[in-house]
């Protein structure tokens, strides 16, 4: 059931060189830097996006997710979660408006999968970028590289996946997309979503906890994601793999590197969800083509490389 | 510059290395595997090897996977190596992950 929950509304990333990392975010993918502040961060968001940021990011010396941020639909919404987290025994940060730079308040919280989360109802209304609020062209010009359309998810690498299933299911009203089951039921894999799309979070099991495998960017065609793999050879960018599908929600994808090894993935397509749809489940011993649905192998990276 | 020679002791494999360019991507040029390739970036470690004998340069690597000791001993990460003369090099065994984020999922 529905919480308030709405949508991801940013990813904060570490990165070891900033500039570096502006050059890939940017000129490769596409994404407009929005404003910077004092602690160094650099705001960027994708053209369709309405709120100022999406994508924040952080000079650090250890790569990987700082914290995904979900915005709820009103400070009532926020009020109520804020509650449920603290009546479900959850730690709550309170972290005051401004902190991020035309944010409003947000609440941060751990999961057992070892990552952070925040939720946040305010941030500045800026618009899409590039077209008019009325009577919007298609597209605007001037998009760099790959014109990324959106942030769309994170997939994250942790242990505990039911613990912190439980919290996105029953206390932030998430519901199960698709899953991958083992031989013994366990699920490792868990797609949650506020939304019809497939997923706006996943996460798969891992020992290790807090684990970032990737922020994926949403592109419209599969001519797009083809464009986007030029780019990445022109570039010399580091790839992972794809061109390809996924076989779990069936969207088409290319995995590749920042420049600090964070993996970043364009995609196009993929199925949808209602709430009333019963999980895509996808059995462990067919991993292979869940992940890459013309593979039908897993490389190792898949599963090891993470920051 | 015409180049330095990499050695990886552990497999025996030797190949040629460009100024500028890092020990995994002249090994990926070069047509090897001997290296695991990971991120390419400095990031994940997957690419961790010893280096025993020559002068090299690093890139930024993480700390969680290159602390300050690990450098000293020599234990790096091939994407961010840039070596300033012949290098003899040592790696895991192949098809290992780096221990900290190694994992058995089936």
């Amino acid at each position: 059931m529905r919480k308030g929950v709405m949508r991801p509304g940013h990813v904060q990333i570490r990165v070891l060189d900033l500039d570096e990392a502006l050059k890939h975010y940017k000129d490769l993918l596409g994404l407009i830097e929005t404003d910077r502040d004092e602690q160094g961060r650099v705001y960027l968001k994708a053209w369709t996006e309405v709120d100022k940021f999406s994508v924040v990011l952080r000079e650090a010396e250890e790569p990987g997710m700082d914290v995904m941020a979900f915005k709820v639909v009103d400070e009532a919404a926020l009020l109520q979660l804020e509650q449920d987290l603290v009546a479900y025994g959850l730690q709550v940060e309170k972290i005051p408006a401004g902190e991020l730079k035309d944010c409003g308040r947000r609440i941060r919280f751990s999961t057992p999968s070892g990552h952070d989360f925040e939720l946040f109802a305010d941030k500045l209304y800026t618009g899409k970028w590039g077209v008019t609020e009325v009577n919007p062209e298609a597209w605007p010009r001037g998009l760099q590289g790959m014109k990324a359309v959106r942030f769309d998810h994170c997939l994250l690498y942790g242990p505990e996946l039911a613990a912190t299933y439980d919290i996105f299911v029953n206390v932030l009203g998430f519901h199960l997309a698709e899953q991958v089951l083992d031989p013994e039921g366990t699920r490792i894999a868990q797609f949650l979503t506020v939304s019809m799309k497939e997923h706006d979070i996943a996460f798969i099991h891992h020992d290790e906890p807090g684990k970032f495998h990737h922020a994926s960017f949403f592109l419209e065609t599969w001519e797009d994601v083809l464009r986007a793999a030029d780019l990445i050879t022109m570039t010399d960018t580091s790839i992972d793999i794809g061109p390809t599908r996924h076989g779990l929600t069936h969207g088409k994808t290319i995995y590749f590197f920042d420049p600090s090894g964070n993996r970043n993935e364009v995609f196009c397509g993929g199925d949808y969800t209602y709430p009333d749809h019963k999980p895509v489940t996808w059995q462990a011993e067919q991993l292979g083509k869940a992940i890459f649905y013309h593979d039908r192998q897993l490389n190792e990276r898949f599963l090891t490389v993470l920051t | 510059m015409a180049g330095v020679q990499v050695f990886n002791r552990t497999t025996g494999d030797r190949f040629s290395c460009e100024e500028g360019q890092s020990v995994l991507k002249a090994m990926e040029h070069s047509g090897l595997r001997c290296v695991p390739v990971g991120c390419r970036g400095g990031g994940c470690g997957f690419c961790k090897v010893t280096v025993l004998n020559g002068e090299f340069q690093c890139g930024k690597m993480s700390k969680v996977h290159v602390s300050p000791e690990c450098r000293k001993r020599g234990e790096v990460l091939a994407c961010r190596v840039y070596p300033l003369t012949d290098l003899t090099i040592e790696c895991r065994p192949q098809g290992a992950a780096d221990s900290t984020t190694e994992q058995q999922q089936k």
